[in-house]
């Protein structure tokens, strides 16, 4: 047995508000395999961002421990960050800055040499569907050319592990199956561990390897897509999912 | 350290590329003094503003510092707006060292202040300014520490506050009584003794008096040694602070 390229053991985050603490996420315990897609299933406000954000090094954690991508979160962040790419749901891309430029930058900030970040950024271009987009600024992008460049600024430093936080929300149909199909050729192609957040059922039932239900910032299940539905008796996952959470959905296909 | 350099040179050339990208940012930003200068310095030429020269050898140099000081500390609003969109959050998740995206960014700021106060004196030559060429050239590195100093506050600012409102009222309440205490557009020997005692509290008067005395060819009296001193005591603060600052905001959501 490989050992796993994510651990995370009882991972917490309490924000101290004027209100009060707010426990966002509570001893979250995860792991996954090498080259394994993991869904982080949850409603809005369950705490998939804020675990997304501590692992990616964002965030300091208020509890827990988690090795990440091989490396120590907490005693080795910058090990972690030479080896992950992390893909925001807000993008965090310059709307000015025309595309190929934020690719190469996005390399010479993983410290490649000049050459060899403009190499890579070609590669990604031509590998990701974006080569003829290199001049526009990325505010002339459409939603989903802009989640294309958004993943290939995440795979710049061919990250061991790849974080989406919600990446297809806002995206049309036939751009989310695009994204769906992208997200299975890096699995494939360079054996990354991609962990994804989604409120959506039918993405993590068809993207996901193996599915983490998470609410109110605790792990309420866990299992393969078919597991879950098996144990509860449920011919989707949105019934397994009912049957879990004992919530109901917002939305036909969404939590 | 080698790869502080380094990547302190990668954003101060993503920062430079985004300046030189948007024009309009880089004429509406000359154009407050440039109008001071038109508008206001021919009012003053034929007074005597009581330091010592012709009044463009206390005006412009004045208007160098409130380029310096207004350029410098809405410099923020930049990386607010990056910060909002994930420009920054994406920067943290790289192995960049955590000074440079603040560093990079100053010292293009410093680049283009520096740059936009050299077109200010030339035009003031035009409109009559005489002055010692290595007093001029002095005067910029007073340009270029007030503009690092106020540049790294700003960001550090900026990078603690919710909104761009929020950081454009603090910014805003903050320069005004400075800009104006400090006796930038007119000089305090006009002052009367409490207004000039008063603005003895604000650092940037000694930068200002000290620009002037360059610009009179003093270089090395008392005046000026106290601006250096002040306006470099100035910018190792704000580059600390900043920093701090900074750290601070990836500490919190």
């Amino acid at each position: 047995m490989t050992s796993p390229v994510l651990d995370v053991h009882g991972l917490s985050r309490t924000f101290r508000l004027r209100s009060g603490p707010v426990h966002a996420v509570r001893g979250l315990d995860l792991s996954a395999e090498r080259g394994e897609v993991l869904g982080v299933l949850g409603p809005n406000g369950a705490g998939k961002t804020t675990t997304v954000r501590m692992l990616a090094t964002l965030l300091p954690p208020t509890g827990g421990r988690a090795v990440v991508a091989g490396r120590d979160l907490l005693a080795d962040p910058a090990g972690v960050r030479a080896r992950i790419g992390y893909v925001a749901q807000s993008g965090g891309l310059d709307p000015n800055c025309p595309v190929g430029e934020e690719l190469v930058t996005q390399g010479r900030m993983h410290g490649l040499p000049r050459a060899g970040s403009r190499a890579r950024a070609a590669e990604l271009a031509a590998d990701l569907n974006l080569a003829d987009l290199l001049d526009r600024p990325t505010a002339a992008l459409s939603g989903g050319q802009r989640r294309r460049l958004e993943i290939a600024l995440g795979l710049v430093n061919r990250p061991e592990v790849l974080f989406l936080d919600e990446p297809t929300t806002g995206l049309d149909p036939g751009s989310r199956a695009d994204l769906w199909d992208l997200v299975r050729r890096v699995r494939r192609e360079h054996g990354t561990t991609v962990l994804l957040t989604t409120h959506y059922l039918d993405e993590a039932d068809a993207l996901a390897d193996r599915l983490v239900i998470v609410d109110a910032g605790a792990v309420v299940a866990e299992g393969t897509p078919a597991d879950l539905k098996a144990r509860h008796g449920a011919a989707t996952l949105q019934d397994a999912f009912l049957a879990i959470t004992g919530r109901a959905t917002d939305a036909p296909a969404a939590v | 350290m080698n790869r502080l350099i380094a990547d302190t040179g990668v954003i101060f050339g993503r920062s430079l590329r985004q300046t030189l990208r948007s024009k309009t940012a880089l004429t509406f930003g000359m154009l407050q003094p440039l109008l001071f200068l038109a508008l206001m310095g021919p009012l003053l030429s034929r007074l005597d503003l009581r330091t010592g020269g012709t009044a463009w050898q206390a005006f412009v140099p004045g208007l160098l510092v409130q380029l310096a000081l207004l350029g410098g500390m809405f410099v923020g609003l930049g990386i607010l707006i990056e910060r909002q969109v994930g420009v920054i959050d994406r920067m943290r998740v790289t192995p960049l060292h955590p000074a440079a995206p603040l560093l990079g960014r100053m010292l293009r700021d410093v680049v283009q202040l520096v740059v936009q106060s050299a077109l200010l004196v030339l035009l003031g030559v035009a409109f009559g300014l005489r002055a010692p060429v290595g007093g001029v050239l002095l005067g910029f590195v007073f340009v270029a520490l007030l503009s690092a100093a106020l540049s790294m506050l700003s960001y550090g600012l900026a990078m603690n506050v919710r909104t761009a409102p929020e950081f454009a009222a603090i910014a805003n309440t903050t320069v005004l009584p400075l800009m104006l205490l400090a006796g930038l557009l007119l000089p305090m020997t006009l002052a009367p003794g409490w207004l000039d005692a008063a603005s003895r509290i604000v650092p940037f008067r000694y930068t200002v008096d000290a620009v002037r005395h360059l610009y009179l060819g003093e270089y090395a009296d008392g005046t000026v040694l106290a601006g250096l001193a002040v306006t470099a005591a100035l910018a190792a603060l704000g580059l600390a602070g900043g920093l701090a600052l900074f750290r601070r905001s990836g500490r919190t959501p």
